[in-house]
């Protein structure tokens, strides 16, 4: 009940948000982007606000009298704010800001209010930074942020921990939007910080989920800010006891979103995911790992996660590499502990797990400790972070006293680029990160480990340490294939893509075809599948050794040499010319041996005429006119001085087809020459094989006696 | 009344689709039937007599190193011992795969080479990417092979893969504008183009019989055609695979083909039988496959994935004989070498392995 009325709320709102859209942009140009408003962090501090007040005022505010819970509500005020943010939102990141604060600031005033184009004027307004918008923020967050903890803390103390991270994604798809909300709730913070977590789930309504998403981008961090507020002010109990019915299941989705906090980067997805494709090869796989990690923290039969009690303190929410890859060894039919490893190691590259204090994202079978992810940072939420998002969590890291999140150097490096890169912005992303830094601060000491992990985790993923894979590219004949139809203008072969009607007659043509095809059993197929493996098992140098030495395996081309300069033909050679007619074609020597047999039975021009077709074939399309001339004068022509023993018809065929108005082609004799090779198969072949000839030449190779020149060139 | 006319084509249209569809529908069950009937034993029951195969010894041999990004097709040269190869960083180099020599290096006009491919004779290479073209250089000393280069065709969109028909005189390419073409080289003629899927073509293979007549297409479409160069038309098509058919190849005695998929399987289908007849996949593989190839008794399959790692499949037991790790990122490519003594893999982490 809650979530659907949540989910109208929310559509609503967003449409609301639209027309907030239009009408702010007037007054939102007055707003340049001011500069870095003496960002709303010292504002925060002395705002906290009574909660309940204002999520009373929330629901007021969208209209929508949903008495029952509170995340709800809140979360539909919080849209509204987000979509007024939205709606200010310019598209530097500079802007975002100030809109962000100005959104907050709607927010306050438009609770009474209501109606979403108020807020959007409101925002129009833009108020420096005020109280105001702070205690709105809090007041909203206050909400969501009681859930957040609650998540948290479960998944610290209860020792089935992984639970709650797990119901989160399950549930996310339910509650999805109500929980994108929720987290979306009252950030007057800057903005890198979240995109809501469920921003994959939500599938907000096409368009208007657009604006909702970014937006709540802008707003989240608040929420933590603010729940952080509330821990310390209300204490732990507070949290824990959140035993509202409706809420606890709020909480679990709404539990994934505390890490979705973190600065992370501020282009949401959801300019892709307007394009998103939901077949998409990276997408599938990623689809196809989540529902793996789904299983791995399932409350019962998953992997087990706990907090661990170190010395002087507690490490959160982990399980072990052997943990791990015990669990897949023993729930997917790898074959070893190598492949099982692999296995994690893939879902460790991109992001799903992660190790707790290691850039490089890969699994270890040992007591190494790691940790999920959060859905928010799945990578099928399609994030493509920005240079300036990576520049405002760098930048706060080095403002967090904390060993553990010292930079590394690649990171080092990368923050010095950073910032000769936005120099001109350097002062504004140090704002955004000391604001989310201070934010950081305030938040309970275990959930701030795991939420910095994540986050870390996060851009590990997206901008991986030097020598580690970056999973997040991709293939760029499949970027492109998205792109669709967009490429590849005029091509008849495109066009006709685009027709569906066409498309399916043609599919229906295919089949019909197919149906009017005869075939033969499975059975028939199969057994010659088998029988060529046992007829050519001995030629496969992956199956059986070589007589002689491997070259790739001994580093000697003894092989090779024997093979170009011997005298000799090997056995296993000539023995292959006897499977079939192209076997024998196809060695040079076997070709010279059939026409010198060919030639004693007086039959020579078969292979003469199949082979000038062949070559005919071969040749560039200027000399081809003149070369069928000269075939169909030697072979066909009625004077012929060569003339092949090909039924009437299909002279006739070549016939009209070497005087065809367009120009004869190079498949003009086609029918002709196949004829002559099945002649030369059901008769010349088999009789050559029956043939002293052959049979000598087999015991000559036997004796090794022959000298050939030349052996070198079979063809495949 | 122009409305209403308009709603009247349109539920015309409509109508017509859903007849279509219909249509589709039970042509596929009727198919489904049919083929049925003589779906009488499968594959691997009839490979039940043949013994497992119980090991494999195939090592990493050779490492190619020297591209700076992404290896996105190689292609053994008929001498087999070299190989090319094209990169995402725009070169494309001539290695003795044996002694792992870079032999030329040229760079191309363009980055984002998708596909190589040898001639016949091994003294002509042809390449061709995102520039929509294909463009063939001759085998001389670096600096004469990028003078010397010349546009053979051109697509209207990406060219994914190429080959040499059994000649150095044609090439034969396949496109994102979801055609293949057949060009003639002296001439950059036309000669023949093939229209029919309705995705983009990923990949290409020649059939190996006599006449060369045959080759085989997969596509972003799902499915796999085998096409009559003479006519241009679609002379057999399969269905079956979930997602892009990443990789066609021909079955070395021509009556089947392998395809591999971004759905994480590898099919088998059989011309003959006119059917898919195996399906290699497992519930631990669910990355996609980007390139398969044939040992020469068409036995073992050789399939490289998204997931790094190569897998051998026997095909007649519809099995998994081993895994093949080394690769640090994607496998793009695959191809066992003419004469089927080594495997060669090229790969995103920038190497090209040679395997034995």
């Amino acid at each position: 009940m809650v979530t659907m009325n949540s989910e109208a709320d929310k559509t609503q709102s967003s449409t609301q948000a639209t027309n907030a859209l239009a009408m702010s942009s007037a007054p939102k140009s007055p707003v340049p982007a001011p500069a870095p408003a003496p960002t709303p962090a010292p504002n925060l501090e002395p705002t906290v606000t009574p909660v309940p007040a204002i999520a009373v005022e929330a629901p007021a505010a969208t209209e929508v009298a949903i008495p029952a819970a509170e995340p709800t509500e809140i979360v539909a005020a919080a849209t509204v704010a987000a979509a007024a943010a939205a709606t200010t939102e310019a598209t530097t990141t500079t802007t975002t800001v100030s809109s962000s604060v100005s959104n907050g600031n709607n927010n306050a005033t438009a609770t009474a209010d209501a109606a979403a184009a108020t807020v959007a004027s409101a925002a129009a307004t833009i108020a420096e930074p005020g109280q105001q918008l702070v205690d709105t923020a809090n007041a909203n967050s206050s909400n969501s942020s009681e859930v957040i903890p609650v998540a948290v803390t479960t998944t610290n103390t209860t020792s089935n921990s992984n639970s709650a991270s797990n119901s989160a994604s399950s549930s996310s798809s339910a509650s999805s939007n109500s929980n994108n909300c929720t987290a979306t709730v009252a950030a007057a913070t800057p903005p890198p910080s979240s995109k809501t977590v469920s921003i994959r789930d939500a599938t907000p309504p096409s368009g208007s989920g657009t604006s909702t998403t970014k937006s709540s981008g802008l707003l989240s961090v608040g929420s933590n800010h603010h729940h952080h507020h509330h821990h310390s002010s209300s204490s732990q109990s507070q949290s824990q006891s959140q035993p509202q019915p409706q809420s606890q299941s709020q909480s679990q989705s709404a539990q994934s979103q505390p890490p979705a906090a973190p600065s992370v980067p501020q282009q949401p997805p959801h300019h892709q995911r307007g394009s998103k494709n939901e077949d998409a090869p990276n997408i599938l796989v990623y689809k196809k790992m989540e529902a793996i990690i789904e299983k791995m923290q399932a409350e019962s039969g998953g992997v087990a996660v706990r907090t661990v009690k170190a010395f002087m303190s507690k490490v959160p929410s982990v399980f072990t590499g052997a943990d791990l890859v015990a669990w897949i060894l023993k729930n997917f039919d790898v074959e070893d502990v190598t492949e099982a490893l692999h296995f994690a190691h893939l879902l460790s590259s991109h992001g799903y797990i992660f190790p707790i204090d290691d850039h490089a994202l890969t699994v270890k079978n040992d007591g190494t400790f790691y940790r999920f992810q959060t859905p928010y940072f799945w990578p099928s939420n399609c994030w493509e972070p920005e240079n300036t998002d990576y520049a405002v969590y760098l930048c706060k890291r080095t403002m967090q006293n904390k060993t553990r999140l010292e930079l590394a150097d690649y990171e080092a490096e990368n923050l010095a680029k950073l910032q000769k890169m936005f120099s001109r912005k350097w002062e504004f992303i140090f704002m955004q990160a000391e604001s989310q830094s201070k934010v950081a601060k305030k938040r309970d000491k275990l959930e701030r480990k795991v939420l910095d992990s994540q986050e870390r985790a996060f851009w590990d993923v997206h901008r991986p340490m030097p020598g580690c894979v970056n999973t997040t590219e991709i293939d760029i004949k499949k970027a492109y294939r998205r792109g669709g139809s967009s490429h590849g203008t005029g091509s008849a072969g495109a066009s006709v893509a685009k027709n569906p009607v066409e498309q399916l007659t043609r599919i229906i043509a295919l089949r019909k075809q197919k149906l009017e095809r005869r075939t033969i059993k499975v059975s028939k197929a199969a057994e010659a599948l088998v029988a060529y493996y046992d007829q050519y098992n001995e030629f496969d140098y992956f199956l059986t050794s070589p007589e002689l030495p491997n070259p790739w395996q001994t580093d000697s081309t003894e092989m090779w040499d024997t093979e170009k300069n011997s005298k000799d033909v090997p056995v296993r050679r000539v023995k292959r010319w006897a499977f079939s007619l192209r076997e024998l074609l196809n060695d040079p020597i076997g070709r010279d041996q059939f026409t010198k047999f060919l030639e004693k039975e007086y039959s020579g021009e078969n292979l003469k005429f199949w082979e000038s077709v062949q070559e005919m074939k071969a040749l560039p399309q200027s000399e081809i006119k003149e070369a069928i001339q000269k075939i169909w004068q030697e072979f066909l022509a009625p004077d012929a001085p060569c003339p092949v023993n090909v039924d009437s018809k299909s002279v006739e065929l070549a016939r009209e087809a070497v005087n065809s108005p367009n120009g004869p082609n190079r498949w003009c004799f086609d029918v002709a020459a196949s004829h002559v090779y099945h002649l030369m198969k059901s008769d010349s072949y088999s009789r050559y094989l029956r043939s002293e000839m052959y049979k000598d030449y087999v015991n000559c190779s036997r004796k090794k006696v022959k000298s050939i020149p030349n052996l070198f060139g079979v063809k495949r | 009344m122009s409305e209403c006319a308009a709603s009247a084509s349109n539920a015309n249209a409509n109508e017509k689709m859903a007849s279509l569809l219909k249509e589709a529908e039970n042509l596929k069950a009727k198919l489904e039937e049919e083929r049925q009937k003589l779906n009488d034993v499968s594959l691997s029951t009839i490979a039940e007599r043949l013994e497992q195969i119980a090991f494999v010894n195939i090592k990493p041999r050779k490492v190619l190193k020297g591209h700076q990004a992404k290896v996105l097709c190689t292609d053994w040269s008929p001498d087999k011992r070299h190989i090319i190869s094209s990169s995402q960083d725009g070169r494309l180099i001539i290695w003795d795969a044996f002694t792992t020599n870079k032999e030329h290096a040229v760079t191309m006009p363009t980055t984002w080479i998708m596909a190589c491919a040898y001639a016949p004779s091994g003294n002509y290479v042809a390449c061709g990417g995102l520039d929509n073209k294909v463009t063939v250089y001759p085998i001389t000393s670096d600096e004469e092979m990028a003078a010397k280069k010349r546009t053979v065709g051109t697509h209207t969109s990406y060219m994914s893969c190429c080959i040499y028909p059994n000649s150095d005189q044609q090439i034969l390419t396949g496109s994102g504008d979801s055609t293949c073409a057949l060009w003639d080289v002296e001439s950059g003629q036309l000669l023949q183009s093939f229209h029919g899927h309705s995705g983009d073509v990923m990949a290409i293979d020649l059939a190996p019989n006599e006449t060369g007549n045959t080759f085989v297409s997969g596509s972003c479409d799902r499915m796999a055609f085998i096409w009559d160069m003479r006519s241009g038309h679609v002379v057999q098509s399969f269905e079956g695979h979930q997602s892009d058919v990443n990789s066609v190849k021909f079955h070395p005695c021509g009556d089947a083909i392998a395809t591999g998929s971004d759905d994480s399987s590898c099919r088998l289908f059989d011309m003959r039988a006119d059917r898919e007849v195996a399906v290699f996949a497992k519930e631990s593989i669910i990355f996609g496959v980007n390139s398969v190839d044939f040992s020469v008794s068409g036995r073992l399959l050789f399939a490289g994935y998204n997931d790094y790692t190569v897998n051998l499949w026997d095909t007649l037991k519809s099995e998994r004989v081993c895994l093949l790790y080394g690769h640090e990122n994607k496998v793009s490519c695959v191809q066992v070498s003419p004469d089927g003594t080594a495997l060669s893999t090229g790969s995103w982490d920038y190497t090209i392995r040679v395997w034995a």
